[in-house]
C-alpha cells in the first residue's frame, strides 16, 4: 500500500491499478513507444484513413454548397477553409502517410529484412507527421490569433503569394498552414531517408537490386524523390514565415517581392509530389496485377527504367503550373515538351500492365477489380494531362474544373483506387483475416459509378467555362445540372468509403481466418506468418529471382531459370 | 444582342462544339439552355486566340481519342478474352517475361506523337503569344482589384469599371484589343473563354494578352485565379461594339459625371460622407481610387462585379449592406439614414 509516512501525501501512490485499466494503458503504451516497423506502418495507414474521413467530409460540404447555384449552405469564408483543408489533408494527412506507411510495413518483409534500417527514426518520422496533422486541425481552435480573424487556412493548398502575407490573411491560420507542412515535411524526409537506406543495404542474401519486387523499387525511387521535393516546400514556407514575421520581403509585393517565385517554389515542389504520390500507387498496382492475372510481369526492366525515368523528367515540368502567369514563348514551348515527354514512360508502363494480363487467366478478386479501376482511369487521366500539357489549351482549361477533374482523377481514380486495392491485397496479411469480398465489392462498384458521375462530368463543366475554387457561381452560366449531378456522385462515393470502413471494422473481428498467403503469391511477404511476428522471418530468407514463392511452388519451372 | 451572341458561330465550330454538347446534355439536361447569354463555352470560340485554341484542341483530342480507343480496347478485350473460368484447370498460364521487340514498338510510337504534338502546339504558341501588335489596335489596362475590375484606356483617358467595352474586329477591318494586366492587390485571372485563354494579373508583374472579337454582343467571363474572400462574385462581362456604338460610348465616358440640379441633395451626400475616399466622380471632388469609378455607373447593366444587376432597389440594398450581395466584399455599409440613401441612389442613378 502507499507509504504513509511520506510528507505528501498521495503523490506516491503505488496501488496496483485495476487490471485491465492496467493492460490497455500497457497496450497503448506500446503502440507509442514501438520502432517495430509493421506497427508503424499501421499506424501511418490509420492515421490516415481518419484522415481520409475528416476531408471527406469536407469535400462533401463543398458539393453541397455548389449542388446549386446561390446556396448558403457555407458562407463564402468556410468554404474557402474547406477547399483549402480538404486538398492540404488529402496530400499531406493522407496521400503520403498512407503510402509511407504501406512502405514502412511491406518494404523490409518484401526484400527479407528483420525491420527498416533505422528504426528509431522510423518513429520519430510518424510522430512528427502525425504532430505536423495535429498542428493544422488545430488552426481551428489556434488560428484566430489577436485579431479575430478566420480560424483555419483560407488560401488554397497552393497557397499563392501575395494573398498569404500578413496585410491579406491577418490572424494564425496561415502560419499554422505553413508550420504544420515544416513539421510533417521533415517527418516525411526522415522516412524517404529510412527507406531508401533499408532498400539499398538491408536486402536479403540473393536479393540483388533487380530482384526487388517492383513496390520496392518504386518505394526508393519515390523516396529519392521525395528528398529532392520537399526540401523546396520547407524552404518556402520558412521565406513564408519570415516574410510574416521578420519583415522578409520574399513574397511582399508591395515591397518589391516576387509572387512568381512562390509559385515556382511551390511547384518545384508540387509537380513532382504528384509522382511521389502516384509512384507508390504504381507499385501497388505492379504487384496485385501479376498475382490476380497469374502471370509475372512483363518487361521488369522496363518497369524500373520508366519509373526513374518519370522521377528523373518530372523533376523539369513544373511550370507547366504556370502557363498563364506570362511566362516568354520559348519557356512555355520548353515546359510543354518536357512535360509531353513524361508520357512516354508512362505509356511504357500502362502497356506493361496490359501486357501482363494479356494470356493471363484473370481472377477477378477486390483487389484487381480496383487496380483495373485504377488502370482504365490512369490511361484517361494521362491523356487529359497531354491536353492540358498543350499550353494554348491549358490557358483555356488552367484553373478550370477541368483540371480539378484531371487531378481527381489522378490522385482519386488512380491513387486512391491503388491504395483500396493494397488495402484489400495485404490487410490479411496485416491482421491475418480477410476482408468480406461481398463488401468489398459494394465497395467497389459504388464507389466506381459514384468516382465517374462525378469527375466525368467535372470536365464538361470546366468546358464550359466554370473556373475552381468558386463558393457559389451565376444562375446564368448553363451549369446548374451538371453540378447537381457532380454532388451527387460526391454522395455515391460517401457511401462506399462508409461501407469500406465497416468492412475494416467487420472483418478485424468477424473476417476469415487467412493464413499465410491466400492469395496464391510469389513474393517473400507471403512466406512470414499473417501477422508476421516481430522479427519476421525465423531465419532469413535466401532468393534466387524476383518470384522466390513462385520458385518454391514451382520447383519444376523455376523464375531464375529464365530472367537475365 | 444575345440573339447575335448565339447566331453568329461559324458552322464548323457549331458542329464541332454539338459533340461535346452532345456527351454533356446526356449528363445535364438542360445544360445549354439556361442562361439568357448562354454559357462561356471554349467551345463556342469568336476571337482569333480562342478560335486557333480550339482547333489545336480538336487536333489533340483526335490524337488522345485514337490512343484512348486502342488502348482502352485492347484493355477490356484482354480482361474479356483472358478471365479464369469455370472450366479451367488448376495449371498456370504460360509465363512471359518481357518482349524486347514489343516495348521498342510502344516506346518509339509514342515518341512519335510527342514529337508531331509538341511541333504542332509550339505553333501556336508563337502564333498567339508573338502576335505583332498593329497599328489600328486599342489599348486597355485591366487593374485587377479584391474584388473587381478596372479597366483603364490611356490613349483615350477613359477609366471605368467591370464592363470592357471593345469594337469588333471584321476580316475587312481588324480592330483587335490589347490587354495590358496588372493588379493592385493579389493575384488575379482575366478569363473570357469565348475570346482568349486567361492571363494572370500579378501584383509587380505586368501582363499582356489580346482579343480581336468576330461579332458583337456580350461575353461573359470572372476571375480564374482564387483571389479572397469573393473570388466566386468577380465577374466580367466584355460588350462588342460596332464602331459606331464604340466610339458613342467613348464620346459619353469621355465627359465629367452629369450634374443635374435635381438631384444636389444626393451629390452633397456623396461628396461628404465617405464615399470618396475610395470612389471617384469626374468633376466633383471624389478622386478615390481604391473602389471603382463611378463616373459613369448608371451607363453599366451591373453593379458589384456583375453581383447584382444596376437598379436602384439594388444600389440602395448594396449602399446599406454590401454583405447582402457579397459577404466578404471590401466596401463597408455605410450606415446613411433613409433620406441619404435616397437621395444618394438617385444622384447614382442620374450618372450616365
Amino acid at each position: 500500500m502507499a507509504d504513509q509516512t511520506l510528507p505528501i501525501a498521495g503523490t506516491l501512490d503505488v496501488t496496483p491499478r485495476r487490471r485491465s485499466q492496467a493492460q490497455v494503458l500497457e497496450w497503448l503504451h506500446g503502440w507509442v513507444v514501438t520502432v517495430d516497423h509493421k506497427r508503424l506502418g499501421i499506424l501511418y495507414v490509420v492515421y490516415s484513413i481518419f484522415f481520409l474521413l475528416v476531408a471527406g467530409v469536407e469535400a462533401l460540404a463543398i458539393r453541397w454548397q455548389l449542388a446549386w447555384p446561390g446556396l448558403h449552405i457555407l458562407s463564402p469564408q468556410v468554404y474557402n477553409r474547406m477547399f483549402t483543408m480538404h486538398g492540404t489533408t488529402m496530400v499531406f494527412l493522407v496521400g503520403m502517410p498512407i503510402l509511407f506507411g504501406f512502405a514502412n510495413y511491406l518494404v523490409p518483409l518484401m526484400i527479407g529484412a528483420r525491420d527498416m534500417a533505422f528504426p528509431r527514426l522510423n518513429a520519430f518520422s510518424f510522430w512528427l507527421t502525425a504532430f505536423g496533422g495535429l498542428l493544422l486541425y488545430y488552426s481551428f481552435i489556434g488560428g484566430f490569433g489577436l485579431y479575430g480573424m478566420g480560424n483555419a487556412p483560407d488560401v488554397g493548398w497552393w497557397a499563392y503569394a501575395p494573398l498569404t502575407a500578413k496585410a491579406f490573411s491577418p490572424g494564425h491560420a496561415t502560419d499554422y498552414w505553413a508550420l504544420a507542412l515544416i513539421v510533417s515535411g521533415f517527418g516525411t524526409l526522415g522516412t524517404a531517408i529510412n527507406v531508401i537506406a533499408t532498400t539499398l543495404s538491408m536486402r536479403c542474401r540473393g536479393m540483388s537490386l533487380l530482384r526487388m519486387p517492383l513496390f520496392v523499387w518504386l518505394m526508393l525511387v519515390t523516396s529519392g524523390l521525395t528528398l529532392i521535393t520537399i526540401t523546396p516546400l520547407t524552404a518556402a514556407q520558412i521565406m513564408l514565415l519570415i516574410d510574416r514575421y521578420l519583415g522578409g520581403h520574399f513574397f511582399d509585393t508591395q515591397a518589391g517581392g516576387s509572387a512568381i517565385v512562390w509559385m515556382h517554389f511551390f511547384w518545384i515542389f508540387g509537380h513532382p509530389e504528384v509522382y511521389v504520390l502516384v509512384m507508390p500507387a504504381f507499385g501497388i498496382a505492379s504487384e496485385v496485377i501479376p498475382v490476380f492475372s497469374r502471370k509475372a510481369i512483363f518487361g521488369y526492366p522496363a518497369m524500373v527504367a520508366a519509373s526513374v525515368g518519370i522521377a528523373f523528367v518530372s523533376l523539369g515540368v513544373w511550370a507547366h503550373h504556370m502557363f498563364t502567369v506570362g511566362m516568354t514563348s520559348v519557356g512555355n514551348a520548353f515546359f510543354v515538351l518536357s512535360t509531353m515527354l513524361v508520357g512516354i514512360p508512362t505509356g511504357i508502363k500502362i502497356f506493361n500492365w496490359v501486357a501482363t494480363i494479356w494470356g493471363g487467366k484473370i481472377r477477378f478478386r477486390v483487389p484487381m477489380l480496383f487496380c483495373l479501376g485504377f488502370l482504365f482511369q490512369f490511361l484517361i487521366a494521362g491523356l487529359t494531362g497531354i491536353m492540358l500539357s498543350v499550353a494554348p489549351w491549358d490557358w483555356q482549361l488552367h484553373n478550370s474544373y477541368f483540371v480539378i477533374a484531371h487531378f481527381h482523377y489522378v490522385l482519386v481514380g488512380a491513387i486512391v483506387f491503388n491504395i483500396f486495392a493494397g488495402i484489400y491485397y495485404w490487410y490479411p496479411k496485416v491482421t491475418g483475416r480477410m476482408l468480406s469480398e461481398t463488401l468489398g465489392k459494394w465497395h467497389f462498384w459504388l464507389f466506381l459509378i459514384g468516382f465517374h458521375i462525378t469527375f466525368d462530368t467535372m470536365h464538361f463543366v470546366g468546358f464550359l467555362g466554370m473556373p475552381r475554387s468558386i463558393y457559389t457561381y451565376e444562375p446564368d452560366r448553363g451549369w446548374n445540372h451538371l453540378n447537381l449531378v457532380i454532388s451527387l456522385g460526391g454522395a455515391v462515393q460517401g457511401i462506399a468509403v462508409l461501407i469500406f470502413a465497416w468492412n475494416l471494422v467487420h472483418s478485424y473481428f468477424k473476417g476469415k481466418e487467412a493464413g499465410n498467403d491466400p492469395w496464391d503469391a510469389w513474393t517473400l511477404e507471403w512466406a512470414a506468418p499473417s501477422p508476421p511476428p516481430v522479427y519476421n522471418f525465423a531465419a532469413d530468407p535466401v532468393v534466387r529471382s524476383r518470384r522466390p514463392l513462385w520458385d518454391l511452388k514451382h520447383p519444376d519451372d523455376p523464375d531464375w531459370k529464365y530472367e537475365a | 444582342m444575345q440573339a447575335t451572341n448565339l447566331k453568329h458561330g461559324a458552322k464548323a465550330t457549331r458542329v464541332s462544339s454539338l459533340l461535346v454538347l452532345c456527351i454533356a446534355v446526356l449528363m445535364g439536361p438542360h445544360a445549354w439552355a439556361e442562361g439568357p447569354l448562354g454559357s462561356p463555352n471554349i467551345f463556342a470560340p469568336d476571337s482569333t486566340p480562342a478560335n486557333s485554341i480550339l482547333n489545336l484542341s480538336w487536333f489533340v483530342l483526335a490524337i488522345t481519342g485514337g490512343i484512348f480507343v486502342t488502348v482502352g480496347g485492347l484493355l477490356v478485350w484482354a480482361l474479356i478474352r483472358y478471365r479464369e473460368r469455370a472450366t479451367d484447370d488448376e495449371s498456370e498460364p504460360a509465363q512471359i517475361y518481357g518482349s524486347t521487340q514489343v516495348e521498342v514498338a510502344w516506346t518509339v510510337i509514342p515518341i512519335l506523337i510527342v514529337v508531331v504534338l509538341f511541333l504542332t502546339t509550339a505553333r501556336i504558341i508563337f502564333a498567339i503569344q508573338d502576335a505583332p501588335k498593329p497599328q489600328v489596335a486599342l489599348d486597355v489596362t485591366v487593374v485587377g482589384h479584391q474584388y473587381w475590375w478596372e479597366y483603364r484606356y490611356p490613349k483615350l483617358g477613359i477609366v471605368t469599371a467591370n464592363e470592357l467595352h471593345v469594337p469588333v474586329s471584321t476580316a475587312l477591318e481588324p480592330r483587335p484589343t490589347y490587354l495590358h494586366l496588372l493588379s493592385a492587390d493579389v493575384d488575379h485571372s482575366f478569363w473570357v473563354p469565348q475570346l482568349a485563354g486567361k492571363t494572370d494579373l500579378i501584383p509587380n508583374h505586368p501582363n499582356d494578352m489580346w482579343i480581336d472579337p468576330h461579332h458583337t454582343g456580350v461575353y461573359l467571363g470572372q476571375c480564374a485565379q482564387f483571389c479572397g474572400v469573393e473570388h466566386a462574385k468577380m465577374l466580367l462581362r466584355v460588350y462588342v461594339d460596332t464602331p459606331e456604338q464604340f466610339a458613342a460610348w467613348v464620346e459619353q465616358q469621355k465627359h465629367p459625371g452629369m450634374q443635374d440640379a435635381r438631384v444636389a441633395a444626393g451629390r452633397h451626400v456623396f461628396e461628404t460622407e465617405a464615399c470618396t475616399n475610395c470612389h471617384a466622380i469626374a468633376g466633383t471632388a471624389a478622386r478615390g481610387t481604391f473602389g471603382p469609378d463611378l463616373t459613369h455607373l448608371a451607363s453599366r447593366t451591373t453593379i458589384a462585379a456583375g453581383a447584382a444587376m444596376n437598379t436602384p432597389e439594388n444600389l440602395r440594398a448594396w449602399i446599406q449592406d454590401p454583405d447582402h450581395f457579397k459577404p466578404g466584399a471590401l466596401m463597408p455599409a455605410m450606415q446613411l439614414n433613409d433620406q441619404q440613401v435616397d437621395e444618394l441612389v438617385a444622384y447614382l442613378t442620374t450618372l450616365h
